[in-house]
């Protein structure tokens, strides 16, 4: 479904990818683990094309992502829900929501999808009206997955969804992550919790210094020799 | 007191067209995050067209509101697309060339409305110039109230528009998070050309409202300029809400100052009251309401 091909990644002259290539299955849940700074989130900026490759191709179903411009890629059906969340902090629950569903496909079904996202997470619905800038951060999680959603996407990014929440809402975004899953949505998520992640993941890919290291399927990574010791502290 | 309630009166008719000047600037900076710094001079060209309007056609300086509102909205897409739009792909020493851009845009229509009407000083003089009616043993300036009326509907439509459409949740939310906007689908380049022209057809609407009440001469457009500015640093940058307590503290300041100090510190009493807020109240009204 989504094939990223030898891709090489500047910021200004300083190179962060290389040589980057990975494929994301239709249905699948696939994981890009590694640590800080390894070019996680770039990848997820290059595949929603804030950031361009410079050389290499990324494939979307029959598209060239890597020539579409950056706020054309939701209408293909990619949400990407950013790290930090990057919620409209000034405005309601409800129009961040609304927000996620501007064009047209998703836009037609906007209520439908709204009452949707309300049931996953019933808690938005109590602080509909709400500005986002006042909710807790699991809330603000919330409403980032829900944002990406209304887009009905057919495959959808997390970066870091678990930055900066609490054990216990670290778990109840996993939870939710799998359930987005089970409803059809392809998904890729980009986390420095690796155990985590690798546990509910189909597939993973490790990345270290701009460059894929391993691949395996969750099981085989987490019980890798080097993603042990050097991710797991075992 | 009935001057005190006359003063207040004055000051909060002519805040309310302040409030629709500020609106617009607030946008621009909103989402641009630059200071317009030819606010001023787009309402001097709105005047002029309404000026044109009247002497010509005879048409009636509130009709021609109708004509100077779209006719600045593409002045103002123009001027986004074509000479602000280029300057943000330049890399560049000093990141304010868009705000340096607006200053010579400024000139340029100073001059050109120099060059076609002369210094000479132009008025419109209506049916309704100069009439009054009272209301309680205070005073009403017939064309002031027209003005204001047209400017609270004015800003209830913005807000409709800001509120309630795609478009204008498009445009606070790229103000708000432009990358965030971005990945929702937005296309930021087409906000910011709209948010320009959008905030010189309110700040046109002003002008054609203004132009009973005001002299109209080539160089009308810096002090208001400055107004804007004032107005928009009293709301809190990027408010709109902001900038409309802005324009009518700056409406009732000035017309305070007129009547209990001179009429010729007019200007100065906003200006102090601009800078008693950098001291003591940076960020502005927003600070104190949060939105």
């Amino acid at each position: 479904m989504l094939k990223v091909e030898n891709i090489d990644v500047f910021y200004g002259d300083l190179q962060v990818l290389w040589d980057v290539s990975f494929e994301v299955k239709e249905g699948e849940t696939v994981a890009l683990v590694g640590a800080n700074g390894a070019g996680k989130s770039t990848i997820i900026k290059t595949i929603s094309g804030l950031n361009r490759p410079a050389n290499g191709s990324i494939r979307f179903l029959d598209l060239h992502l890597d020539k579409i411009p950056s706020h054309k890629i939701i209408e293909h059906g990619i949400a990407h829900v950013p790290e930090g969340r990057r919620l409209f902090p000034e405005m309601t629950v409800r129009e961040n929501l609304i927000m996620g569903s501007l064009c047209p496909r998703a836009k037609a079904k906007r209520d439908e999808t709204m009452e949707w996202v309300f049931g996953l997470f019933p808690r938005l619905r109590e602080r509909e009206k709400q500005l986002t800038g006042t909710l807790s951060g699991g809330e603000q999680q919330m409403v980032a997955v829900g944002r990406g959603l209304m887009a009905l996407p057919k495959l959808i990014m997390f970066d870091e969804p678990s930055l900066g929440l609490a054990p216990i809402l670290v778990a109840e975004i996993f939870k939710i992550i799998q359930r987005i899953r089970q409803e059809g949505v392809t998904v890729l998520i980009v986390e420095q919790n690796t155990k985590q992640t690798l546990e509910i993941c189909d597939r993973g890919y490790v990345l270290e210094n701009g460059r894929i290291l391993l691949s395996g399927t969750g099981q085989e990574l987490l019980n890798n020799d080097h993603i042990k010791q050097a991710y797991l502290g075992i | 007191m009935t001057v005190f309630f006359q003063t207040l009166v004055s000051g909060i008719l002519i805040g309310g067209i302040y409030a629709l000047i500020g609106m617009g600037m607030t946008l621009i900076m909103g989402v641009m995050g630059i200071i317009n710094l030819a606010h001023g001079q787009l309402m001097m060209v709105a005047m002029y067209i309404t000026f044109v309007a009247y002497t010509f056609f005879h048409l009636d300086p509130y009709l021609s509101l109708f004509v100077a509102m779209p006719c600045l909205f593409f002045l103002g897409v123009a001027i986004q697309k074509f000479l602000l739009n280029p300057l943000m792909e330049v890399e560049t020493i000093i990141p304010q060339n868009q705000v340096l851009m607006t200053v010579g845009i400024a000139i340029v229509l100073t001059e050109i409305a120099r060059f076609i009407f002369s210094s000479t000083y132009r008025s419109v003089t209506t049916s309704y110039t100069g009439k009054v009616f009272f209301l309680g043993g205070i005073s009403f300036n017939v064309a002031m109230t027209v003005a204001f009326l047209f400017a609270v509907t004015l800003t209830i439509v913005l807000f409709w528009f800001l509120l309630k459409t795609d478009l204008g949740r498009s445009i606070r939310a790229t103000a708000q998070d432009k990358e965030a906007a971005i990945l929702m689908g937005v296309n930021s380049r087409r906000i910011t050309i709209i948010t320009y022209g959008l905030g010189a057809a309110l700040v046109a609407s002003a002008g054609s409202l203004l132009i009973p009440i005001f002299y109209l001469f080539p160089d009308i457009g810096r002090p208001f300029t400055t107004k804007a500015f004032v107005i928009t640093i009293l709301g809190g940058m990027g408010s709109t809400v902001g900038a409309i307590f802005g324009g009518l503290t700056l409406g009732i300041a000035e017309s305070m100052g007129a009547t209990y100090i001179g009429m010729s510190y007019k200007e100065m009493v906003g200006l102090i009251i601009f800078l008693l807020v950098l001291i003591f109240l940076p960020g502005g009204l927003k600070r104190l309401t949060k939105v």
